[in-house]
């Protein structure tokens, strides 16, 4: 299956978003942090979703869980998941969906998880609110998901402080995994461990996707980190999707100025020492985004039709699959980004 | 040329167990042997727990050595008597802190810091002069226009521009050697190596040494004149960037460069050691605090701690099996 510019035509999608729009109310008027997102995300597919900090990353993974809370609210479109839409799901049903279709791993799992209770009463709580299983029952599963992330059940009268930060994390994962969902979205679940402690989790992550079959949506600010296990990747600017495409193209042959700068920004362990530049500037401020296409100011290639005109998410000709937010994709007309940029604004 | 700053057997120990005559002691530095020259960085690189923060403490005088010793510029720190012996070397050892978003005061301008560094570290400089060198040392970390930039409250800056701002009041002490304790870890990846950029132009041209501490080695080997790596308070392995990055002789070493993501390469399947978790040294017995996860593990990992012998000039590693004691000899 290939896919189009419009995933939503996608049929056999797990996870369907369309054209979702998310705004905080602030006293200066609305600001839109997720801007008419489409997204598509079939079972068993490892979807990771990059961008820098305030680009609508997270605010995109609340909204797909319906976590959001106010000043955030749902201004449009639609979260078909297993063919019902979130957005207008009542309380009852989208509670019945939730952890045992829907898993989410937040990112800090210290705080994430309850001081004062053990892991096991943590496991209980979750269970108890989807099913009336007997003591027995609820043990048993409980030791079954701990083993499955390496830990040893014994940890189930531990106390999330007995824990290390990697182990606590896996907790985490365990209890996403209770009922085995078709989903789990993890908002940078490996971000407060060190590189080793962080490989070894993706490969864990990676090897119970495999083993169990459930789809992940992955959210990080680290691109290289998910280099490896991600089937698509959804690059994020100010609220947009700028670039949508099977892993491995967008690593090696980036079609957006933007993921061509983020892979730039990482020093390498290996080859020969170059110096980086980074991205210059900082992402802009959502309640006034620049005019034309958002990542004009910090652009490298940035031309003067780029300032007036925006943008639209076009899918490249060239390599199936992949969809650029760039004018120099532009079907009709594209404009010409090999020459140097006429003058780079940001400072 | 005899180096900037250097520590002798440096160790520090802490009381552990919460009861009130607990004797179990955690060692979180243990001889540690480092010297930093004028015009270096120096990447201290470990995982959580390894003694990496401890060490930047240490030498920030916030920790008292539980033994050893810590000379700089040829003067036992001991040996400091007086406000004026520790507030020169604080101005001349300044620190720069992890979280950018905590570390400056959020009801103050950016120059406020600024200014009270330099009327309490320069008292010298008139209100004018003051101003000068505040302009100065903003823009000397790529903060522009400075005029503007000194005028702004703390909330209206990015992380990336805080942590510029944490540099910007560390040099403005005319610092010797600046010790980083993680200072991109909070940033995002794309304005991390703009912030890398800045520490090497303050050692090209303010020719300050800096002890960069981090879990990421890419960007040590990016930034980094010589590297140390940390493994449970000791120092494992040390040596120039290139030669030690290129050809790493401790286990740990090989650990940590092969856990590093890195989309240009293909993905290397994960051993037992990486699952492992990274020991608490509670009262330690001799012998490698590695060789729990340690591949190349051999009987006498378990009894006699390995200290650091050179491989090749300049480039040690503390390892039984790769760094063994008859070549050190040879």
């Amino acid at each position: 299956m290939t896919p189009t510019s419009r995933p939503s035509e996608d049929t056999a999608a797990l996870l369907d978003v369309r054209d979702l729009r998310i705004v905080y109310d602030s006293p200066r008027g609305p600001v839109e942090a997720c801007s008419g997102v489409n997204l598509t995300v079939r079972p068993g597919e490892f979807v990771g979703i990059v961008g820098e900090s305030g680009c609508g990353k997270s605010t995109l993974l609340f909204g797909i869980a319906q976590l959001h809370t106010a000043p955030a609210r749902i201004a449009g479109g639609e979260v078909l998941f297993l063919g019902k839409d979130l957005v207008t799901l009542p309380p009852k049903e989208l509670g019945d969906l939730r952890w045992r279709n829907l898993a989410v791993v937040m990112q800090s799992a210290m705080n994430a998880l309850n001081p004062v209770r053990t892991i096991g009463d943590q496991f209980e709580d979750a269970i108890l609110a989807h099913e009336k299983w007997t003591d027995e029952r609820i043990r048993e599963r409980s030791a079954e998901v701990l083993r499955l992330v390496a830990i040893d059940p014994v940890h189930l009268g531990s106390y999330p402080h007995q824990l290390s930060g990697g182990m606590r994390q896996r907790a985490m994962i365990a209890m996403a995994l209770l009922f085995t969902p078709d989903l789990i979205v993890m908002d940078e679940p490996t971000s407060a461990l060190d590189v080793v402690a962080q490989r070894s989790l993706m490969v864990q992550i990676k090897e119970l996707q495999q083993k169990l079959g459930f789809a992940v949506v992955f959210v990080t600010h680290d691109m290289s980190l998910v280099s490896h296990f991600s089937d698509r990747l959804l690059v994020m600017y100010a609220g947009q999707v700028v670039e949508f495409g099977p892993t491995r193209t967008v690593f090696d042959t980036p079609s957006h100025p933007y993921s061509r700068s983020l892979l730039d920004a990482f020093p390498s362990i290996r080859g020969p020492k170059v110096p980086l530049l980074g991205i210059p500037g900082d992402p802009p401020n959502l309640a006034d985004p620049p005019a034309g296409c958002r990542f004009n100011p910090r652009c490298p290639v940035v031309q003067d039709a780029c300032r007036s005109e925006a943008p639209e998410l076009y899918p490249l000709e060239a390599s199936p699959g992949v969809q650029s937010r760039c004018l120099a994709h532009r079907p009709t007309d594209p404009i010409d980004i090999s020459s140097p940029a006429t003058e780079v604004t940001a400072s | 040329m005899s180096p900037l700053l250097e520590t002798k057997d440096l160790s520090r120990h802490f009381k552990v167990g919460g009861k009130l005559f607990s004797h179990r002691l955690l060692h979180a530095v243990d001889d540690v042997n480092l010297t930093i020259n004028e015009r270096e960085i120096v990447a201290l690189v470990g995982e959580s727990g390894s003694g990496k923060s401890t060490m930047a403490r240490l030498l920030a005088q916030v920790y008292k050595p539980t033994a050893g010793q810590i000379t700089f510029q040829g003067k036992d720190l001991a040996q400091l008597r007086g406000r004026k012996q520790h507030l020169q070397y604080r101005s001349d050892v300044p620190m720069v802190f992890q979280d950018p978003f905590a570390s400056l005061n959020p009801v103050y301008k950016v120059s406020h810091g600024i200014k009270r560094g330099l009327k309490l570290h320069r008292p010298e400089l008139s209100a004018q002069e003051r101003h000068q060198e505040l302009l100065r040392v903003v823009a000397a970390v790529g903060l522009n226009p400075p005029e503007e930039i000194i005028e702004r409250y703390p909330y209206e800056l990015s992380g990336g521009q805080r942590q510029r701002i944490g540099f910007a009041q560390a040099l403005a002490y005319r610092p010797k050697l600046i010790l980083a304790d993680e200072p991109v870890s909070m940033l995002d990846v794309s304005i991390r190596i703009g912030l890398l950029n800045v520490m090497a132009k303050l050692r090209d041209e303010e020719g300050v040494s800096i002890l960069y501490i981090t879990h990421d080695i890419a960007s040590a080997r990016y930034v980094s004149d010589r590297v140390m790596v940390m493994y449970g308070g000791h120092v494992v392995e040390s040596g120039p960037t290139e030669s030690l990055l290129a050809d790493p002789q401790h286990p740990y070493t090989q650990l940590l460069l092969s856990a590093v993501p890195d989309p240009r390469a293909p993905l290397e399947v994960t051993t037992e050691a990486a699952k492992a978790e990274p020991p608490a040294v509670i009262d330690p017995k001799p012998g490698c605090r590695f060789r729990a996860r340690c591949p190349l593990a051999v009987d006498v990992c378990a009894h006699v701690t390995p200290v650091l012998r050179p491989v090749v000039p300049e480039h040690a590693a503390a390892c039984h099996v790769t760094a063994p004691a008859e070549v050190a000899a040879a």
